[in-house]
């Protein structure tokens, strides 16, 4: 009996070793040198692969931004927009580099051909695929250039940042946008863009991408820019163009005056995050044009509350956001409460 | 002997309820639309502008490109405008608005209905003669014709094959061509022939319109080295590939032409409009549509002017029916839907079809049950089950490795599919991104 | 007037639909399910009903409860699945055996893949093969079938089924022709239905009869079956050539078991088999010979289901594997 368990013992002790010394051996003859840098970078981004940066994965980005930072020293063009600039510093950081601060960006829908502003004139039956459906007419509601509302850009989503409302029958972005710009690829009719996020949230944009004429366009959608141009000619700041009848806020330009919005005859352009307008006051600077209310206001002071509430539930901070939740909780408490800032811009 | 293609095919219901209605001449319309683009390739480019006076039969705008055609006015009358209208695709383009007036036709074209025999171009006279007239192939892809009869250095012709199969459910334009204007039609074969210097044509008909095999077989024996071939009921039948593979059973190579196997294909009605262009030194400025559907209280075939909107070929076939669900430029397993009724008829419309609600509907999708119908009735041997899914999931990759490219649209997994599965438009769809990445690729 | 409807090409469809080519499956069942309730009597009912009302309520319960999406149990997957585990089993199962047959076979061989079309095994099967593991006995103690209003073969009550006889024979070192004469003769009875198994599977000809309307109707194709008939008789036939006191002859194989069942309305299972002709050839050639090697080999007398699930695993590479004849594929020189 002892002898029995001495020799299985002894065997398969023999057996094991032998496996090991092999697997050392093998281990070392097939040894990768990696720069150790690489995993502390990889170990400071989001790893949440979604190739915003360009590069497949986080991995990736990691040994561009150790092959860039040993060639040229620097971390030109290299961002995580999902890690934004504080990932960004860390990173700079284990390379002994720094890195110039970036704005946030955020995917804003350029359309708001909804169900209302632009009654179907068709229904379509197939496959639920945007890209398809673009290929095969212009659309529901007839625009060439509107959201097809089939969704490409939800599926497209690895953040849970976009979804459909159905209502509208539109895509809305909520803020869990990390401006990966994965929908911006996704959509065949270019309807997204990456904007800054702004100050305070607050962003001015057309939401509008038709480049058709101001007749055709406001055919088929109530709320078309029709290219006019008199926010072109009311801008201070030059940063409004026109172009093939659709006129463009350029975000570096935009000063965020506001005084283009109310000029648009079709309410093209939006804005987001801004108290309500003092009706007195654009009433005495302007006589004859009533006030307009804000697009979309209420809808975004409501989520602005919501994201508040989130925030105080969940303890352990979502990773993507970690970075940066203490600017943005003061970002909303000034949003919802103090108004002095607003009062004076007024 | 009938003949027929191997590998895959359906047999969708027939519905030919038109096929015994003469061809009658639609009036003229109020105004015209001929977009500048109703071909396959580059469009036109106008060589009219707003407010001129123009003829029937006046080139409104030349094909400059190698793969492009000239388009002439089917109408006499002003230009309103030159503005995008919404066409077949879905989308505006860039038309020639006429206002008409009158019926005045450019001299030197020859209207009457004589049947003009002798042919005394040579073999370039024929092809330039075709490309000035604007001839494309009317079967549907409107590809120029006398790009197609310009065979490439290094490869040779030996046979022309005419497609009269109009495998199509409903469709019969093709159908009353051949039995009313045969003898035009033969000439036109005979033009074709002499164009491509090939000593033998075959007309491939399908044996659901004996009369017109009946018919032509007759005015054939006039003929030197034209037959005509009796074909089984097999729908894609008409389709390029499988027509040749069914006839001369010869197999075009993936991704490679007709030519490669010695063959060029033509429509029937494209061989009518190279007996006029040719003959009568008339531009492709009309030709015989279709308009049918179950409900339609007057269905029938139409002399249709190029750039009648698609609404007044409706009236003529009795007004647009109340149960209406879908209004179709072609047939119903190819055709496209229309989203306006201003439409206007082009080179490439064959046949207006008007689809009852229900029998547009399509019906709810189920989940894939792997019963392979679909691998089994597809003419080109793919697995459209596995490129829905390709598709579906974007491995873009593997869809172009699972030959996407070879899919001729025909839409027989579709028909077949007993969950309803939506098959053709994710390989459109994959056809689509694939040929994106192909020609990226190419540039680098 | 109504919007006009938009969509790709084509406009038109066939009149095939899931359910109708699933309720054909069940129409073609029928025969064989007649056959067992002449030769097993109420019993056959009362397996056939629970095992179909047990799979539907595990399908219903399944989709409501646990993945909360709609309820597809009229589509008649679920009512295959059960007629098909209650002709895997003998006529004489406690209903809670059945209850436990249904729950694996629609919850973890169908449902736990994402429902009709996603399993990878075929579903009656992964039941049937459980309760044979799980209950040996109950599973194999086949009641001796007594016709309607006529008389048993034997006294006994039960009895094994001819591969049983044939297995234990030879294990106990006898040759085949002394084991023959315990067995009912072919044509008489095997072919008819008369001898001990599982429900449905006991009447070759019944269950031709609904291969063949399945066949018109183009539910199946014959690759399968041909190839897996061909297979499992070409093999028996060379080890019957080698030695005849030891293996017995390819007819007593055909005839027996599972073979029909599991040919004509298991290994035929659109989901789990290939999609290409070739494919199907030789998944069902594959399954042929398993079939015989684990009756002649094995520890169990049968083997169809075993052959199939084993086959059914093969079933993705073989699509890899073996695509169909593609147009323009081969370049004539």
């Amino acid at each position: 009996m002892n002898d029995v368990i001495i020799f299985s013992v002894a065997s398969l002790g023999a057996i094991g070793i032998a496996a090991s010394v092999i697997l050392y051996f093998v281990a070392q003859k097939f040894k990768v040198i990696e720069d150790p840098r690489i995993d502390l970078v990889e170990g400071a981004l989001p790893a949440a692969n979604c190739g915003g940066c360009g590069f497949a994965g986080c991995r990736a980005f990691a040994e561009a931004s150790v092959k860039q930072a040993e060639d040229k020293s620097n971390l030109e063009g290299l961002n995580c927009p999902v890690g934004g600039n504080d990932v960004m510093a860390q990173v700079a950081e284990i390379l002994s580099l720094t890195v110039e601060e970036q704005d946030p960006l955020i995917a804003v829908v350029r359309c708001n051909g909804s169900l209302a502003n632009s009654p179907k004139k068709a229904s379509y039956e197939g496959a639920s695929s945007c890209a398809f459906a673009h290929n095969l007419f212009s659309g529901e509601g007839g625009c060439p250039f509107g959201c097809l509302g089939l969704g490409d850009c939800v599926k497209s989503c690895a953040f849970d940042a976009i979804f459909i409302n159905p209502e509208t029958g539109l895509p809305e972005v909520n803020d869990k946008c990390v401006a990966c710009g994965a929908c911006v690829e996704a959509c065949p009719r270019d309807i997204i863009e990456l904007r800054p996020k702004g100050k305070k949230d607050r962003r001015i944009f057309v939401s509008c991408v038709n480049q058709e004429k101001g007749g055709p366009a406001k055919k088929n959608c109530d709320v078309a820019c029709i290219g006019c141009g008199k926010c072109v000619k009311v801008c201070p700041f030059d940063a409004i163009t026109l172009e093939n009848s659709l006129a463009y806020i350029d975000p570096e330009k935009c000063k965020l005056c506001r005084k283009c919005v109310p000029e648009c005859p079709t309410n093209a352009i939006h804005e987001l995050n801004f108290p309500e307008r003092k009706p007195k006051l654009v009433v005495a600077g302007n006589e004859e044009k009533p006030a307009r209310p804000a697009v979309k206001a209420d809808a975004e002071a409501v989520k602005i509350a919501d994201t508040r509430e989130v925030k105080k539930g969940t303890d352990p901070i979502p990773e993507e956001k970690a970075a940066e939740t203490p600017k943005s909780v003061e970002k909303d408490d000034s949003a919802s409460t103090g108004n002095s800032e607003e009062t004076r811009e007024n | 002997m009938l003949k027929t293609f191997k590998l895959g095919g359906v047999h969708p219901a027939e519905n030919k309820i038109s096929e015994d209605k003469k061809i009658e001449v639609l009036p003229l319309p109020k105004i015209a639309y001929i977009p500048i683009s109703q071909h396959l390739g580059a469009p036109a480019k106008p060589l009219v502008n707003k407010g001129d006076s123009i003829k029937v039969g006046q080139q409104i705008a030349k094909g400059e490109a190698f793969i492009s055609a000239n388009i002439h006015s089917s109408v006499s009358g002003k230009v309103q405008k030159i503005d995008a209208v919404i066409d077949a695709s879905g989308y505006k383009r860039t038309a020639v608005v006429v206002q008409v007036e009158g019926d005045e036709w450019e001299e030197g074209i020859d209207k009457t209905k004589d049947i003009k025999r002798d042919i005394t171009l040579s073999q370039k006279e024929i092809i330039a003669k075709i490309n000035e007239k604007g001839i494309v192939g009317l079967g549907g892809a409107t590809f120029p014709s006398h790009v197609k009869l310009m065979v490439p250095d290094g490869k040779k012709a030996d046979v022309l094959i005419i497609n009269g199969v109009e495998c199509e459910p409903y469709l019969t334009s093709d159908h009353r061509l051949m039995l009313e204007m045969g003898e035009e039609m033969m000439i036109g074969v005979e033009i074709l022939k002499r164009a491509l210097g090939v000593n033998r044509a075959v007309i491939g008909i399908e044996n659901n319109k004996p009369d017109a095999i009946e018919h032509l077989s007759k005015i054939a024996k006039n003929f030197s080295g034209i037959e005509v071939q009796g074909l089984k009921v097999k729908y894609p039948q008409g389709a390029e590939k499988q027509l040749i593979k069914a006839i001369i059973n010869r197999e075009v190579p993936s991704g490679k032409l007709p030519i490669e196997v010695g063959a060029v294909v033509n429509n029937s009605g494209t061989a009518y409009a190279v007996y006029e262009a040719v003959q009568k030194n008339k531009p492709l400025i009309e030709r015989v549509v279709t308009i049918t559907g179950k409900s339609v209280k007057n269905p029938g075939n139409f002399m249709v002017r190029i750039g009648t909107p698609v609404s007044e070929l409706i009236e003529a076939g009795g007004g647009l029916p109340d149960d209406t669900g879908k209004v179709i430029s072609g047939g119903p397993m190819m055709g496209k839907a229309l989203n306006s009724l201003e439409a206007p008829i082009v080179k490439g419309t064959s046949g207006i079809l008007i689809m009852q609600e229900e029998e547009a509907a399509r019906k709810q999708v189920l989940n894939c049950i792997r019963c392979s119908r679909c691998v089994s009735v597809c003419p080109m041997g793919l697995e459209p089950y596995l490129l829905e899914k390709v598709v579906m999931f974007e491995d873009f990759e593997r869809t172009e490795k699972e030959r996407v490219m070879d899919c001729i649209e025909c839409g027989s997994c579709q028909f077949t599919c007993p969950a309803n599965r939506p098959l053709l438009d994710y390989i459109r769809l994959g056809k689509n991104k694939v040929g994106q990445i192909m020609r990226a690729r190419a540039k680098k | 007037m109504n919007l006009l409807k938009i969509s790709g090409s084509p406009h038109v469809h066939t009149d095939n639909s899931v359910k109708g080519i699933m309720y054909g499956v069940i129409y073609a069942m029928i025969p064989a399910l007649l056959v067992s309730i002449y030769f097993f009597g109420l019993d056959a009912i009362r397996v056939t009903v629970l095992s179909v009302v047990m799979c539907l309520l595990v399908e219903y319960l399944i989709q409501k409860y646990v993945l909360k999406t709609t309820v597809t149990i009229s589509d008649g997957s679920a009512i295959i699945t059960g007629i098909l585990l209650a002709f895997n089993v003998p006529s004489n199962l406690p209903w809670h055996i059945i209850l436990i047959g249904a729950i694996v076979a629609i919850g973890i061989g169908k449902m736990s893949f994402g429902g009709v079309g996603k399993n990878i095994f075929n579903p009656a099967l992964v039941g049937r093969v459980f309760l044979l593991i799980s209950f040996p006995v109950q599973m194999t103690s086949w009641p001796i079938p007594v016709p309607l209003g006529g008389k048993a073969l034997t006294d006994a009550i039960t009895g094994p089924t001819p591969l049983g006889i044939m297995k234990e024979g030879l294990s106990a070192g006898k040759t085949v022709s002394e084991i023959m004469p315990q067995i009912p003769d072919y044509v008489q009875n095997m072919l008819v239905g008369f001898q001990g198994g599982s429900l449905g599977e006991v009447s070759a000809l019944a269950l031709l009869l609904g291969a063949i309307y399945m066949l018109i109707r183009k539910i199946i194709t014959w690759h399968t079956p041909v190839a897996f008939i061909g297979s499992a008789f070409i093999f028996a036939s060379i080890l019957y050539l080698v030695d005849p006191a030891r293996f017995v002859d390819p007819f007593f194989h055909m005839l027996t078991g599972g073979m029909m069942l599991g040919v004509f309305f298991m290994a035929t299972d659109m989901v789990t088999s290939p999609m290409s002709a070739k494919g199907q050839l030789i998944f069902g050639a594959g399954a042929g010979i398993l079939t015989i090697l684990i009756r002649v080999f094995g520890a169990y007398p049968e083997g169809v289901s075993f052959a199939i699930l084993i086959m059914n695993a093969f079933v993705p590479l073989l699509d890899r594997g073996f695509k169909p004849k593609r147009f323009g594929e081969v370049v004539k020189a």
